[in-house]
Formats: structure tokens, C-alpha cells, sequence
């Protein structure tokens, strides 16, 4: 634990590179985000719009479905391959998921009185 | 070595993920976030279930309790807040130790915005006979979404408390991973919110 | 503050202190198997009075209602405070030095989760003197428990709900560690099994846990804040108690026994000195029962009425368990044939194991079968399969391991002739009890009854059953009495006790200094420390770095002042119902102790500190005379 790190100054070319780099990625997730209000007001507006119910139902919970992945791998960075341990994270967060999911199903359908 | 002075120059790319500490921090909030999946899968499988539920003849049920447009614009500031925390780790890539306080606190206004919504829409409910102890529905309404608002007020305190503590000692590799861990966090909050929005409003209003 | 000989010169305040504040992963092992032995000898003091009273028909040496709290405290208190504890004070005793680590990966954490874990235990069992202890079963089954009178109940969900939470903790520790931690060259292919296991069962931890606090989080407001989630009147339902419960129970019953596979997949090796067979299978078995176990839970409601989809999907996944679990049987028994085997104590506990659960498997099987459940299902033959699983398993491995790892975790070891007789008699006594209540159960005698009538054909099988459990509490008084003998033996000062070792922790020579490895080892395969003996490396291992500075973490006292706080504050909301005027008031000041401690924890910078090479040279000297750890 807690070995120095090494104190590294970029050359101006690296440090010109990183700069731009991270402004590009900036400027993305902006994008995202308009994605993601987009996707928002999308699933107010169908409901709102007062269409049947059997079309909002999975169409909302579709726009969730994407709002989320977007939120977990563009801003939580889960697409980093440089992340530490990106892999295991990303095994345990579906895992995880998958589980859920089970949780969701069994109390839909076998929980009644 | 958390005693040395960077530069711009001298940051490293990822200074969330420089010293081993931090690596542990990173891998270590991200296992943490995967136990709050399968609580929070628990308080809203549970909410589903008992939707609607209530002692015979109940007066209250989901698509006439809830408002959309206060839904909508909790949703808005809670988004935009994910943003904000985006903007300021933008700047600690770059060394910006300003631009991460300001955007930091602007995602703390934000989520206190969201978080007097919430208050007031709960103190809504109870003013109108829709307490805790209401009906199983009301218990299991005001346990998933209090459960969410708790996050939001142990997120607060937790990004307040870096803003406080670092606003002389300015950015360096002990603090940046604690600031990234929050807005991980911060975002998580956000991703449980689009799931309450999604089914406990939308599909709450269509019954 | 740091070298060994100034704590061995520490007077007991400042040892007490030392303890209540240290983060050192060997130490807090140390602290989680005193804890579990103490629990454990309990839980079992309970076990024998429920065996005391059933060994006649229509005895009365206790009452209906203290049967009912003997039977919900012996398996809440086995489970939870001393099979989980036990477990964990292996994992942190030999994991971190099975990975080549110095430390854990949050030791403050480490710290708190034992102390909630332990404060958790102690407020449960306050209520056998204030008023009377939880009388539901460990289960609680919310219609049950919802409506016991008194605070019994109380004590249970708070309780369980702060040394849930530290187990959550320590849960999350182990996986970060595992993942993070590992000396260079340790790939996820090369870990030891131990630690392998350890890394599924916290990741197990991780995802059961939370839905056990959303149980109790609905019990604790349902009965102390008028909640509806459970009480059918106001729309609630019962059922869902059921549901979550299992959701934990299930896997939690695998939290603690892939641990115990772990740890007899180190020990067969070694005393068959041959190489662990199928070693990738292996791997992927302990995956995939972790898997599995998430999809199995409503197997313990096949009779509550899911209707007959619902208990064929859940029969089916469960007898897919049993597949991977026999791998593993399969690959130990390839691991002891054609070796050279040694029957030492250890040893002898895993021969024992694998056919004791082997038969708990097999019954698990035939219950996993939905119709012939409706049969078995809360009779006696549930009572002896999870004990062929539980004491087959799980107790057989903690015990086998702390003859295995006395050494390391003590530096002393214990008696091998006081063990074989601990050893048969509690085997013996194990089968004696347990084997006949399958019998018990097929002729109808149901579980968690306190006394039944004379001649149904049950009083001899009781009998004998009451005997077998006196047999194993013999078994323990001789495994105790030999730990206390071993306190007074003679330190080992060796490395490779056993002279077969395979895994790096064999390679340290005891008494393992605090920062474990003077330097970071390179591991270069499997098994590494055999794999350098066989190369006739002196030292035990390769290095990855030289000798330089150790960089370790602070001692702390906020995670016993953490715990303290949820203490407090837990008597306030069972006090609640009450209408006390101070229980509010005491909920707050227990919180407000917790969230200061942790605000002072977020303020405070907290850097660790450098061992020095000087200091390391000389830890080394005063530990094994001239020339170090060589
Ligand atoms: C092949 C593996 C296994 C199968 C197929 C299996 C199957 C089952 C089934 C179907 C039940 C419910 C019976 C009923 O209540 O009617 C049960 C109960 C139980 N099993 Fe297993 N089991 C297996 C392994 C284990 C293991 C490894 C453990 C513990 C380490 C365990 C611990 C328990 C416990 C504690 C209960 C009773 C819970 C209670 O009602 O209090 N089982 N098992
Ligand atoms: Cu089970």
C-alpha cells in the first residue's frame, strides 16, 4: 500500500493532447445528457398523451432501460477499459442486476392473496 | 507523497486511480453500489406488490395520489445534478481545483432543490391522510422513495463535507479519489431515481 | 508504536486498548474466532437444554415458552454469531497472507464490521435478561413474530440489523481486497481455493445481506412504528417477509459453507501432498453454486402455495445445485487417491466431512423435490439435513481449520492426540444425533415441538438422539481444554508446521510480524510456496521489491465509537412501542454519536504511517535472531 507515485511531468505536447482529449469527452457527455432529458420528457410526453396503456408501459420502461445504461457507462465511466478492475466491477453491477431482476419477477407474479 | 504540490502539468491522467489507496476507493464504492442494487430491488419489488393496497374501502391509490409535473421537475434538477458533478470531474482532470468547488456546490444546491420537493411532497401526502402508517401502500410508498431521499441526504452530507474540509488544502491524490467516489455515488442516486420515476409515477398515474 | 517487542512489554491496559483499536487483519481474526468460540459455546449450551428436554416424552425440564426461545436463539446465535464469525476470523487470519498482502483494503472497515457484528451479538442476547429473548424461530415468519408479545422480537431485528450491517462491511472489505490486493503474479487462476471462496461468499454477502436489512428495516417499523407492510388488515402481507427472508436464507446458507469448502480444499492437499485435483473445475463450481444459490430460495415455501409453476421452476434449480456441489466432492476424493496421505487431526476432520456431507446433499435433493416436501417439510428430516449440511460441513471445517491453522494464527499448536479424541467423539455423537432424526421425521415428528407424547414409536429414537448431542458437547469440553493447554505450550517459532504448506501463507515463519511481508513476494504459479520449495528457495519465496519502507495504516478507536452509537440508539426504537418519553431522544443522541464519529472520520486526514528499513531489520532480529526471517 501507499507506495509513491511517481511525480511525472507531461511534455507540452502530452499535456496539449490530454487537454483536448478531455474537453472531446466533455463535449460527450453533454450530448449524453441531451439524450437522456430527451429520453425524460419522451416518457412524460407518451404519458401525458394519454396513449394505451399496453404500448407506455414497456415503451417507458424501455426509455429507463437506456437512460440507465447511459448513466452507468458514459458518466459512472463503466466503459473505461482503463478503469481499475473494470472487468469485475462490470461482472458484479449485471450480476447484480440479474438478480434484481428475479426480485422484480417472483414478487409480480407468485405474491398474492 | 499526498504532501507534494502538482501542477497542471505534473497531475496524473487518471488521479482518481493513481495511488493504490485509490484504486481500492474506486473498486471499493463500486462493490458498495452493487449492495444498494439488491436493497433497493427489495424496497421497490416489495412497493409493487403492495401498490394500491390498503385496508378495505381506501380512498387512495396511486394514479390519483401522484403529480406528474412535481415528478417532472424533481426528475430535471436530479438529472442536471448528475451533470453538474460530471462538469467537476471534468475539471479535477484538469487540475481545476476552483471549477471542482463550484460545480460541486452547484450540484449540492441542486439536489437540496430536489430534496425540498420531496419534503414538501410528503408533507403533502400526511396533510391529506396519506401517512406512513395510512396502509401498506402508503408504508411501502414512503419506504422506497424515503429510502432514495435518504441516499440524496447521505450524498449531500458526504459532498458538503469534501467541499469544507478541502477548500484550503486544494486538490491532491488523497482527496481526488473520495471526490470521484461521491459522484460515482451521486450518479447512482440518479439511476435508482429513473426507476422511481419510470415506475412509481408514470405507471403509478396510468393505475 | 509499532514494533512487537514494545506490545509485547504493554501492560494489560494499553493490550486492551491496543485490541479495541487495532485494524490488524491477524488481530481482528484473533477478536472474530474468540467472539464466534463464545457464541458458539452458547448456542450449544442452548442446543443440549432443547436435547434435555426432548430426551423423554412429556418432560418438563423447561416451559413450553423458554423451549420456544432456546430453539430461536440456538440457530440465530449458530448462524449468524458464530458459524459467520468463526468463518471470518479465517478469512482474515489467512487471506491476506494466502494473496501476499500486507493488509486488507479497508482496514478501518475491517475494524467496524467486527465491532458491529459484535455489539449486534451482545444487544441480542441482552434480551434473556430484559424481558426475554425472540421466541419465532430464526426464521421469524412475520405472521408469527409480528404479533409475540414483549420485546423478544425487538432485540432480534436490531440486533441482527447491526451486526448485519458489519457483516455487509466485511463482506465488501474481502472483495475489494481480493480484487485489489493481490501480490504481483497472483492471478485470479493462481488463488488459493480459500480465498476464492472467501471472494464468492462475500460477494454472496454483498448482494443477500441488503435484502435481510430491508426485512428487518419492515419488521422494525411494522412492530415499533405502526408500518403495514406485514399486517394483512391494512393491505400488507406476510408472504413477503417469507420472500425476502429466503432470498437471504438461501444464500446465506452457502455464505457459510463455501468458506468450508475453502478451507478443506487447502488442508486435503497438504496431508494428501498431492496437488489439489481439477483445480479450474473447482473454481468454476464455487461460481457456480454462488450463482445458483441466488435462484433457488422458494425451495423453504414449497408449501405455502406458489402454485405448481412456480415449485417446479424452483425444484428444478435447486437439484441443479447439487451438480457443481459434486464436482467438488469428486475433485477432493481425486485429490486423496493415490496420495501419500497423513492422517493428522485436520485431516481427519476432512475424511469425516465428506461422506457426513455428502448424506446432506443427498437429503437436500430429495427435499428439493416439491411433492415429497409437502411431506417432509417442517418435520424432523429438515432438522437433520441442515445439520448434515451445517455441522457436517461447516463445524467439521472449523474445527479441522483451527487444528490446521493453530500454528499461524497462534504460533503455538494443538495437542494431535486430545484432538482425535475431540475428534470422535463429537463425529459419533454428531451421526448419533442427527441420522435418527431423518427416521424421526419420516415417522411425523415435527420440528420445533417442546415436548411430544409417549409411545408413537419416537421415545427411543429421542433418546438416542439426546445422547449423540451429550457425545459432542464431550468433543467440545476436549477441543477447549486443549486450547487452553496450548496457551501455555511452548511457541513454535517455525515456518511450514505442518512440512507440506503449498500456499504462501505457509511461507512466512511465525510469529508473523505486523506488516506480514517484509517484502512484496512474486508469485510465479500455482501454489507458490511449494512450488519455491521444490526449487530450493531458501526463503520461502521470491521477491517483487527490495527491502524498502512499509507504508501501514493508523489504529483507531472510531469504529468501536461507531458501534457504540447504533447500540444506544437501538434501545431507544425498541423502547419505543413503549410510549417511553426518552426513546426518541436516546435514538437521536445514538445516531448523532455515530454520524459524529463518522463526520470526524471524513474531516480528519488519515495518512497511515512508514515503517522504516532500521525498524523492519530489527522486528526481524527480536522476532527470529540474527539474520531475519531467512
Ligand atoms: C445439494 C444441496 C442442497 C439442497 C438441494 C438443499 C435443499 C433444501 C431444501 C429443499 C430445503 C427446504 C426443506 C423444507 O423446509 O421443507 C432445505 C432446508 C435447509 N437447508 Fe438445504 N439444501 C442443500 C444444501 C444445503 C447446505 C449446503 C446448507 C447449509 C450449509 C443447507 C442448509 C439448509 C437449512 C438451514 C435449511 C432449513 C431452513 C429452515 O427451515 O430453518 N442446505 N434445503
Ligand atoms: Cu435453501
Amino acid at each position: 500500500m501507499g507506495h509513491d507515485t511517481q511525480v511525472q511531468a507531461k511534455t507540452k505536447a502530452q499535456f496539449e493532447y490530454e487537454r483536448h482529449h478531455n474537453a472531446v469527452h466533455m463535449r460527450k457527455q453533454v450530448i449524453n445528457f441531451a439524450i437522456m432529458i430527451f429520453l425524460t420528457f419522451l416518457a412524460f410526453a407518451v404519458v401525458v398523451a394519454d396513449f394505451s396503456a399496453y404500448f407506455i408501459k414497456p415503451f417507458i420502461l424501455l426509455l429507463a432501460a437506456v437512460q440507465v445504461v447511459l448513466q452507468l457507462y458514459s458518466f459512472m465511466h463503466m466503459d473505461d477499459k482503463k478503469g481499475h478492475h473494470i472487468g469485475v466491477i462490470q461482472t458484479f453491477v449485471w450480476f447484480g442486476a440479474v438478480i434484481a431482476f428475479t426480485f422484480f419477477l417472483t414478487f409480480l407474479t407468485i405474491i398474492w392473496w | 507523497m499526498e504532501e507534494t504540490k502538482f501542477t497542471p502539468q505534473t497531475w496524473p491522467d487518471k488521479p482518481e486511480q493513481a495511488t493504490p489507496e485509490a484504486k481500492n476507493k474506486f473498486v471499493g464504492i463500486w462493490i458498495f453500489i452493487c449492495s444498494d442494487i439488491t436493497l433497493f430491488a427489495s424496497v421497490f419489488a416489495t412497493y409493487l406488490s403492495l401498490k394500491d393496497k390498503g385496508p378495505a374501502g381506501m380512498e387512495f391509490s396511486a394514479a390519483e395520489l401522484f403529480e406528474l409535473p412535481l415528478a417532472f421537475v424533481m426528475t430535471m434538477l436530479l438529472l442536471t445534478s448528475s451533470l453538474t458533478s460530471v462538469y467537476a470531474m471534468y475539471h479535477m482532470k484538469n487540475y481545476n481545483f476552483k471549477g471542482v468547488q463550484i460545480w460541486m456546490t452547484i450540484t449540492v444546491l441542486l439536489g437540496l432543490g430536489f430534496l425540498a420537493l420531496e419534503i414538501y411532497e410528503f408533507y403533502h401526502y400526511v396533510h391529506i391522510g396519506f401517512g406512513y402508517t395510512q396502509s401498506a401502500f402508503s408504508s411501502a410508498f414512503f419506504t422506497l422513495v424515503g429510502t432514495h431521499g435518504l441516499h440524496v441526504v447521505v450524498g449531500l452530507v458526504w459532498i458538503v463535507c469534501l467541499i469544507v474540509r478541502n477548500a484550503k488544502r486544494g486538490l491532491n491524490l488523497y482527496n481526488a479519489p473520495k471526490y470521484y467516489a461521491a459522484s460515482i455515488f451521486w450518479h447512482f442516486i440518479d439511476v435508482v431515481w429513473v426507476f422511481i420515476f419510470t415506475v412509481v409515477y408514470l405507471m403509478g398515474v396510468l393505475g | 508504536m509499532s514494533s512487537v517487542a514494545v506490545a509485547n512489554k504493554k501492560g494489560f491496559g494499553a493490550t486492551l486498548w491496543d485490541y479495541l483499536t487495532t485494524v490488524d487483519h491477524k488481530k481482528l481474526g484473533v477478536m472474530y474466532l474468540l467472539a464466534g468460540t463464545l457464541f458458539f459455546a452458547i448456542a450449544g449450551l442452548e442446543a443440549l437444554f432443547m436435547r434435555i428436554q426432548l430426551m423423554f416424552p412429556n418432560n418438563d425440564f423447561v416451559s413450553a415458552g423458554t423451549f420456544n426461545e432456546l430453539l430461536t436463539m440456538h440457530g440465530t446465535t449458530m448462524l449468524f454469531l458464530a458459524a459467520t464469525p468463526l468463518l471470518f476470523g479465517f478469512m482474515n487470519a489467512v487471506v491476506p497472507l494466502q494473496i501476499g498482502a500486507r493488509d486488507v483494503a479497508f482496514p478501518f472497515l475491517n475494524s467496524l464490521g467486527f465491532w458491529l457484528f459484535f455489539l449486534g451479538a451482545i444487544f441480542l442476547h441482552l434480551s434473556f435478561f430484559l424481558g426475554g429473548a425472540p421466541d419465532a424461530g430464526w426464521t421469524s415468519y412475520a405472521s408469527l413474530s409480528l404479533y409475540s408479545p414483549g420485546h423478544g422480537i425487538d432485540f432480534y431485528v436490531l440486533g441482527l440489523q447491526i451486526s448485519g450491517a458489519g457483516t455487509l462491511i466485511s463482506g465488501i472489505n474481502f472483495i475489494v481486497t481480493i480484487i485489489t490486493m493481490r501480490a504481483p503474479g497472483m492471478t485470479f487462476m493462481r488463488m488459493p481455493l480459500f480465498t476464492w471462496t472467501t471472494l464468492i461468499t462475500s460477494a454472496l454477502i454483498l448482494f443477500a445481506f441488503p435484502p435481510l436489512t430491508v426485512a428487518l428495516f419492515f419488521m422494525l417499523v411494522d412492530r415499533m412504528f405502526g408500518a403495514n407492510f406485514f399486517d394483512h388488515i391494512n393491505g400488507g402481507n406476510t408472504i413477503i417477509w417469507e420472500h425476502l427472508f429466503w432470498i437471504f436464507g438461501h444464500p446465506e446458507v452457502y455464505i457459510l459453507v463455501l468458506p468450508a469448502f475453502g478451507l478443506f480444499s487447502e488442508i486435503i492437499p497438504v496431508f494428501a501432498r498431492k496437488r489439489l485435483f481439477g483445480y479450474s473445475s473447482m473454481v468454476f463450481a464455487t461460481i457456480l453454486i454462488g450463482f445458483l444459490g441466488f435462484m433457488v430460495w422458494a425451495h423453504h415455501m414449497f408449501t405455502t402455495g406458489l402454485g405448481p409453476t412456480a415449485n417446479a421452476i424452483f425444484a428444478v434449480s435447486t437439484m441443479a445445485i447439487a451438480v457443481p456441489t459434486g464436482m467438488k466432492v469428486f475433485n477432493w476424493i481425486l485429490t486423496i487417491w493415490g496420495g501419500s496421505i497423513k492422517v493428522t487431526v485436520p485431516m481427519l476432520y476432512a475424511l469425516g466431512f465428506i461422506p457426513s456431507f455428502v448424506a446432506g446433499g443427498v437429503t437436500g435433493v430429495m427435499q428439493a423435490t416439491a411433492p415429497l416436501d409437502y411431506q417432509l417439510h417442517d418435520s424432523y428430516f429438515i432438522v437433520a439435513h441442515f445439520h448434515y449440511v451445517i455441522v457436517g460441513g461447516i463445524v467439521l471445517a472449523i474445527f479441522g481449520s483451527m487444528h490446521f491453522y493453530w500454528p499461524i494464527m497462534f504460533n503455538r499448536a494443538l495437542n494431535e492426540t486430545l484432538g482425535k479424541w475431540t475428534f470422535w467423539f463429537f463425529f459419533i455423537g454428531f451421526h448419533l444425533t442427527f441420522f435418527i432424526q431423518h427416521f424421526l421425521g419420516l415417522m411425523g415428528m415435527p420440528r420445533r415441538v417442546f415436548t411430544y407424547q409417549a409411545d408413537q414409536g419416537w421415545d427411543l429414537f429421542n433418546f438416542i438422539s439426546s445422547i449423540g448431542a451429550i457425545m459432542m458437547a464431550i468433543g467440545v469440553l476436549i477441543l477447549v481444554f486443549n486450547i487452553i493447554i496450548s496457551a501455555k505450550s511452548k511457541p513454535l517459532n517455525c515456518r511450514d508446521y505442518w512440512g507440506d504448506g503449498r500456499s504462501l501463507e505457509w511461507a512466512l515463519k511465525t510469529p508473523v510480524p505486523f506488516y506480514n511481508f517484509k517484502q512484496t513476494p512474486l508469485v510465479r504459479g500455482y501454489d507458490p510456496y511449494w512450488l519455491e520449495k521444490h526449487e530450493g528457495n531458501e526463503e520461502g519465496m521470491t521477491y517483487a521489491e527490495p527491502l524498502g519502507d512499509i507504508h501501514m495504516p493508523n489504529n483507531s478507536v472510531l469504529p468501536l465509537v461507531m458501534s457504540i452509537g447504533l447500540f444506544v440508539a437501538a434501545f431507544g426504537a425498541l423502547y419505543h412501542p413503549d410510549g417511553v418519553a426518552w426513546s426518541i431522544p436516546v435514538i437521536i443522541i445514538g445516531l448523532a454519536i455515530t454520524v459524529g464519529a463518522m463526520i470526524v472520520r471524513s474531516l480528519k486526514d488519515d495518512l497511515g504511517f512508514h515503517v522504516h528499513v532500521e525498524e523492519i531489520v530489527a522486528t526481524e532480529e527480536q522476532l527470529y535472531g540474527k539474520g531475519g526471517n531467512k
